[in-house]
């Protein structure tokens, strides 16, 4: 049976409350966790095909300008090349945003940024068509571009319908006790998951089979079928496995796109898989950003006026700008409000979603900007956000379906020992180290998608779930065996999870926290259909059902399943969002404690404690969600501390395109981190009542880092990332 | 070039280009897969393999270059159904999210284990004589060779440090 449910109305009571299995929630080891560690779990570029050729992409050696000539007659001679493919029209310009359902902008004769994909080298091997890549004579007239953002920012210009106001700012500041008025910048950074973007295009019978390593399989699909020109139903994308996405693999990218043209063109599959350097330079990157806040206060630490205006960069024609104010729109409370975004056109590549688009890096501003006006104010950070929580959303004045931002502060500071804390700085030392303090509070919009999946339950008591969600290692195989498993009172091994196939129902995708809740529930009906037609068969009415290890229970009656199913049964769910979020601010919560040391002599920065308590609605695994905060968390301590990927202004280069000169945290930065998770349930929000966590972790983290370091050493840096040089002029006498 | 190469404990035949790695040997000629591609230059251990009980960077030497030697791969640590001690540990604790890193990770650990055992010191050593202790400060410094985006740090150390302690206990 198909049902459906439109999320217009709360969910009275979830189902996950009274099955009492006891599955869900529970820290169940990953399903697929064997295959990974035993290196049996096969990513996209892993397929073997008989004929398999291999494909390198050809980079442009220049920032801006147009190709002349790519001549193939350079390198043909070479052993074990096979061709080179150009296709100016149909090669991307730039990966595709995330969810959008055409081919991005198209075009490569005309170059935009450094290290635009411009032609595929295919090769008998992938020796062969490295140095027929590495060697082919291109020939570019350069023209003049636009690489330094500094020069330019002047240049920004609105985009449309970002600007919100309310209120007279300028009268709320001029009467304010306390302001603060500043400007925070934050670098470009780069998702970098461990798995280079990878494709096998293979084209048999007019149709194409893509193993692409993507994070949104239905709108992927849409997407490549646009670009090649070809209907949807004649492209299939598999990704059953995905190393890693934070955004970078939302929308397709080039490498699919070359694979596909080359496997039509030349009858025989073909892999392409991008180097570490064209991920860097080729796919997206997280825009670099201008944060201006505005605070005002009262004498008692009430916000009267909240102002976060944000500059970005992107390309012509891109009209995504990270939209920095995300959470600031809600989060405190305060009357003259104003938020707006601008755009610089430049050069660069792609400014596009990573993980947190907005929060990850405005928070790195506003929680700061708190810090600041903390002390401003001579109040506590922890009493100073307590005290500005609105009863309500601050403009449109909509309700909140859940927050239990207080009580993450306050047991936060509690476990942390916060009230040890000495608010003046550079008051601890140890030994050659200043020791410092500091905290932020956490927020990331909740979202729903539209999303389906199909349940089979077969009589012998086993189930298989079939959706197209991707698990880039959020943890969707894990907890859709455990709703499956919960609601129909099976054990998880019982449940087979198939994902990743766009053969199976659309899926919301994994991007923007939204994945576990969305393609959740969507099992969840479809177990729910499945249980009424059980309680059918038997004549009772669904409440009464008790499912349990593949028994059907009723009053004292209890019966196997392969006595009441004749066959297996079969329910699709979809669940599809509706008037809640337009009703309700959804969001979760959290709050950061993070304690750091600074080197009094070099300014290195060591973070040595980290403690973060999170509250998102049911929590579907508690230890995959661990994980994923966990992650979360360790991209914020990059963000505050080492990560930035630099653009040369003179020819727009990306100077640090790898992984040795673009520094992502390593183990020995992260010290024991701490998760807690708060009971939260959100019955606006889905049927599951859980809210999205793959993005919450990273909000504010950076920032809690951020104001530790002034803490410890009395050095306000609000050029991010706070690397060593940034501190050691200003550092106290040693 | 035709080349034997012993993985596992198996010897295996090859034709290759000498340019080939012994990473994309293992991955494009034998399917082993579970020796992963993360850069291609040494920078993120995705690559790691134990050549002689040695952890080193297969994207940064050549498969010609090791006839005779005996190397091992995650496939040789241990199977899905019968996970050696560290990758059940990793399992447990949930020392992964997207799996990429992983199996770099396991034969890294693996092979770490073995340098502090021999006494190696690292550059967090107190003293560079005596017996390295198991701190987190130890095994993390000892395991920064090996990158994990989806940074599963905490739990990677937490299941390390078990299973550690467990053969410290055994011994
Ligand atoms: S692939 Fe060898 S170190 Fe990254
Ligand atoms: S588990 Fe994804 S990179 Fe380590």
């Amino acid at each position: 049976m198909d049902v459906s449910l439109k999320m217009d109305e709360p969910v009275a009571e979830s189902l996950l409350d009274t099955t009492n299995q006891n599955i869900v929630s529970q820290p169940v080891d990953r399903v697929e966790g064997p295959l990974k560690v035993s290196g049996t779990a096969r990513y996209s570029a892993e397929y073997k095909f008989p004929g398999l050729l291999h494909g390198v992409l050809v980079s442009a050696p220049m920032g801006k300008g147009r190709i002349l000539k790519i001549d193939a007659g350079s390198i043909e001679k070479l052993p074990g090349i096979v061709t080179v493919i150009t296709d100016y029209d149909t090669f991307l310009r730039n990966p595709a945003q995330g969810q959008d359902e055409e081919a991005p902008e198209q075009g490569v004769r005309d170059v935009s940024y450094f290290g635009q994909p411009v032609a595929l080298v295919v090769g008998e091997s992938f020796e062969a068509a490295r140095h027929g890549a590495q060697r082919i004579a291109l020939d570019m007239r350069p023209d003049e571009g636009r690489f330094d953002f500094a020069a330019r920012k002047h240049m920004a210009e609105p985009k449309k319908r970002s600007r919100k106001a309310q209120g007279d700012l300028d009268a709320a500041l001029a009467a304010a006790h306390a302001t603060i008025d500043a400007i925070w910048t934050t670098p470009s950074q780069t998702s970098a998951a461990m798995e280079p973007h990878a494709g096998i295009a293979v084209w048999e019978d007019n149709k194409l089979t893509l193993y692409g390593s993507y994070q949104m399989l239905a709108s992927d699909r849409l997407q490549l079928a646009d670009a090649l020109g070809l209907k949807p139903e004649q492209v299939r994308i598999v990704a059953r496995y995905v190393g890693g996405g934070f955004g970078g693999k939302l929308g397709i990218s080039a490498e699919s796109v070359a694979a596909a043209v080359a496997a039509m063109r030349l009858n025989r599959p073909v892999r392409v898989v991008m180097t570490r350097q064209q991920v860097t330079e080729a796919t997206v990157r997280r825009s670099n950003t201008e944060q201006r806040i505005r605070l005002g206060a009262d004498a008692e630490g009430r916000l009267t006026a909240v102002a976060h205006e944000t500059i970005t960069a992107n390309l012509d024609r891109s009209s995504f700008s990270e939209p920095a104010s995300a959470s600031t729109q809600f989060l405190y409370g305060g009357q003259a409000r104003l938020f707006l975004n601008s755009i610089v056109r430049m050069d660069q590549l792609l400014s596009a979603s990573m993980r947190a688009p907005g929060e990850a890096v405005g928070m790195l501003a506003l929680e700061c900007a708190m810090d600041e006006l903390a002390e401003t104010l001579g109040m506590d950070p922890v009493a100073l956000r307590l005290r500005n929580i609105p009863a309500r959303h601050p403009m449109d004045g909509l309700p909140f379906s859940s927050r239990s931002l207080a009580e993450c502060l306050e047991i936060g500071a509690r476990d942390f020992g916060w009230s040890d804390r000495d608010p003046r700085p550079a008051q601890r030392r140890e030994g050659d180290w200043w020791i410092g303090v500091g905290m932020a509070a956490a927020a990331r919009s909740n979202m729903l998608i539209k999303s389906s999946a199909r349940v089979m339950l077969a009589p012998d008591g086993t189930a298989v779930v079939e959706t197209d969600l991707t698990d880039i290692g959020t943890g969707s195989y894990t907890i859709l065996a455990q709703i499956t498993a919960e609601l129909l009172g099976l054990p998880v091994s019982s449940v087979e999870v198939r994902l990743g196939d766009t053969d199976f129902p659309p899926s919301s995708g994994s991007g923007g926290s939204f994945g576990a809740a969305s393609a959740g529930s969507s099992v969840y009906l479809a177990c729910e259909s499945l249980r009424q037609e059980i309680a059918e068969k038997l004549g009772i009415a669904p409440k009464d059902l008790v499912l349990t290890e593949g028994m059907a229970r009723h009053g004292n009656v209890s019966r196997p399943l392969h006595e009441i199913l004749s066959g297996p049964l079969t329910a699709i769910g979809t669940i599809e969002p509706g008037e809640m979020e337009e009703k309700f601010v959804q969001a979760g919560f959290g709050a950061h404690f993070c304690e750091v040391g600074v080197n009094a002599h070099s300014g290195e920065v060591r973070v040595r404690r980290m403690e973060s308590t999170f509250a998102a609605g049911r929590i579907l695994n508690e230890k995959t969600a661990t994980s994923q905060c966990l992650g979360g968390m360790v991209f914020g301590i990059g963000a505050a501390l080492t990560e930035d990927l630099m653009h040369d202004p003179r020819n727009g280069a990306i100077v640090n395109h790898d992984l040795a000169e673009y520094h992502v945290p390593v183990n020995a930065d992260i010290p024991a981190l701490k998760v807690r998770f708060l009971e939260e349930r959100d019955e606006k929000a889905n049927p599951l009542f859980a809210k999205g966590i793959g993005e919450l972790g990273i909000s504010g983290a950076g920032a809690a880092v951020a104001n530790a370091i002034y803490n410890a050493c009395g050095v306000r840096v609000r050029d991010y990332p706070i690397t060593l040089d940034k501190l050691i002029e200003k550092l106290p006498p040693a | 070039m035709h080349i034997t190469l012993s993985i596992n404990g198996k010897d295996h035949e090859l034709d290759l280009d000498p340019r080939t790695s012994v990473l994309d040997a293992l991955r494009d000629h034998l399917d082993l897969i579970g020796t992963k591609k993360g850069c291609d230059h040494g920078q993120c251990g995705a690559c790691t393999v134990l050549v002689n009980g040695r952890r080193i960077n297969s994207c940064l030497t050549l498969a010609v270059m090791h006839e005779g030697d005996a190397i091992t791969t995650i496939e040789g640590l241990g199977t899905p159904e019968a996970l050696s001690p560290l990758q059940a540990a990793f399992v447990a604790h949930d020392g992964f999210q997207c799996g990429y890193c992983t199996p770099g990770q396991i034969c890294s650990a693996t092979g770490m284990l073995e340098e502090m055992r021999a006494g190696w010191p690292s550059h967090v050593s107190e003293d560079l004589l005596a017996a390295p202790d198991l701190s987190d400060a130890e095994i993390s410094e000892r395991m920064s060779g090996n990158l994990c985006r989806c940074s599963a740090y905490t739990n990677i150390v937490a299941a390390i440090t078990e299973v550690a302690e467990a053969r410290d206990e055994a011994v």
